[in-house]
């Protein structure tokens, strides 16, 4: 069963940002949401989320199901290590499974310094094998490779579409390439 | 691998932060000619009068016993306040009546005079444990308001994250409040300090507990003791500094504890 929204409304203040918007998400697949800046990509990911009511419709197939997610900001706990922003997130993780992630993205001299003293590039990876290291059904992406350079993007993105896999994922992006590389749907908003 | 480089937290800016030995030379000097040119010591005793009676005191036995006295009852009642101040502003944070009912209460005592205080507690308890309530009265508004802040000003985009992760309630406490509230802790341990310090020997002045350092000072005030008074003063501020190094060594100890795995 995928992800169904119904009738879906949602203003802010004076602007509507989706009035009777439906939409499907199937199930063990990656579905990427595109649009121009301002068309309510990240407003509709936030709902999803369960982090931004919304005023009338209804969603189905998000109930009991554990969410994880790729936030537009990186949004790491500065003061720890990579690791533990890791091992936050999934309590089963061991120390030596987490430092193997951050190696398969070129994270391992880094891998007890606090996060706070990481560049953008490498925060935004943090980010992302966050997510990954979660237990999740459904996987949130905010313009997730956006800071990566092209050569750590593609490294990354590799990982990336080994590890989601059979998932369900959402992902807000703006890169037309991105859901091809993804092997992914596109859920166009206007 | 390019890494950033450190950034530096409130307690490592706040390391270096010490005089310049110039800066205390002159103020010294300065007090050494006043005093010369005063040239009564019954008014303004001398830096070398000074010392030699502090050299006097550290051999007397009372010296020693009103330090303690008065130590532990100003760092019970500072320690008192630092637990009810945070279990207070944990439960305004969540709760806001909680909040509605306390705030008249922490302003009341923020802006009550210490004279004030002082014989009020002198009413309701022995002059023995003067100083402890005051130290909790004194110390327990500037904590909880500050402790206050720090829970609300946590990131709330770290809370979402929290949320969405559903990270239980004590890793919570753990990795996102703990670090943000503790450099408004810091700054409040490090003014509290000081206060329940000056407060404390106050009130134990108006009340003069039996072998307390107020005591000691309203001895010298009634004998004109001026030496005496100056060197109870630079053990009262001496004793205050050195605890607030110690505090401040042990916050940055659970600072980098945290940062560890």
């Amino acid at each position: 069963m995928g992800i169904g929204v119904r009738n879906l409304t949602k203003h802010f203040g004076e602007k509507m940002v989706f009035e009777d918007f439906t939409c499907f998400f199937p199930a063990g697949e990656t579905t990427c949401i595109m649009g121009p800046s301002g068309c309510g990509k990240t407003t509709l990911l936030m709902i999803l989320m369960g982090l931004l009511p919304y005023d009338g419709g209804s969603i189905s197939g998000l109930q009991e199901k554990r969410r994880s997610a790729v936030f537009q900001e990186d949004r790491l706990c500065d003061n720890v290590s990579a690791v533990t922003n890791l091992r936050l997130v999934n309590k089963g993780l061991s120390k030596e499974e987490a430092a193997a992630m951050l190696a398969a993205l070129g994270l391992s001299d880094e891998l007890h310094k606090p996060v706070r003293q990481f560049s953008g590039g490498m925060r935004q990876r943090v980010s992302i094998l966050r997510a990954l290291a979660a237990p999740y059904d459904v996987l949130f992406l905010d313009e997730p490779f956006h800071g990566l350079d092209a050569n750590t993007k593609q490294l990354t993105m590799r990982y990336f579409q080994e590890k989601i896999r059979g998932k369900t994922v959402i992902c807000v992006t703006h890169d037309e390439s991105e859901p091809k590389l993804l092997g992914g749907h596109i859920l166009r908003l206007s | 691998m390019r890494t950033l480089p450190p950034k530096k937290s409130c307690y490592e800016k706040n390391r270096g932060r010490s005089f310049a030995i110039w800066a205390i030379l002159f103020w010294i000097a300065l007090w050494q000619i006043a005093s010369m040119l005063i040239g009564k010591e019954m008014l303004l005793a001398s830096p070398v009068s000074v010392v030699l009676k502090l050299w006097q005191l550290l051999f007397t036995g009372g010296f020693w016993s009103s330090i303690f006295f008065t130590f532990l009852r100003i760092m019970s009642g500072f320690f008192i306040a630092l637990g009810l101040a945070m279990c207070f502003a944990a439960l305004a944070a969540r709760y806001r009546p909680a909040r509605e009912l306390l705030a008249p209460l922490m302003a009341v005592l923020k802006s009550t005079p210490v004279a004030s205080i002082t014989i009020l507690i002198l009413i309701w308890v022995s002059s023995r444990n003067l100083s402890l309530f005051m130290g909790i009265i004194m110390v327990m508004p500037v904590m909880y308001l500050n402790i206050l802040t720090g829970i609300e000003n946590t990131d709330k985009k770290l809370l979402q994250m929290a949320d969405v992760f559903e990270i239980p309630p004590l890793r919570r406490l753990r990795y996102l409040y703990i670090p943000q509230v503790l450099p408004y802790f810091s700054s409040a341990c490090k003014i509290s300090l000081g206060l329940c310090w000056k407060a404390g020997v106050a009130a134990e002045v108006i009340g003069t507990p039996t072998g307390s350092i107020g005591e000691k000072l309203y001895q010298a005030k009634i004998y004109l003791e001026t030496p005496e008074l100056f060197a109870w003063t630079l053990t009262i501020i001496a004793v205050s500094t050195l605890f607030e190094r110690v505090m401040m060594l042990a916050l940055r100890g659970v600072t980098r504890r945290l940062e560890e795995e």
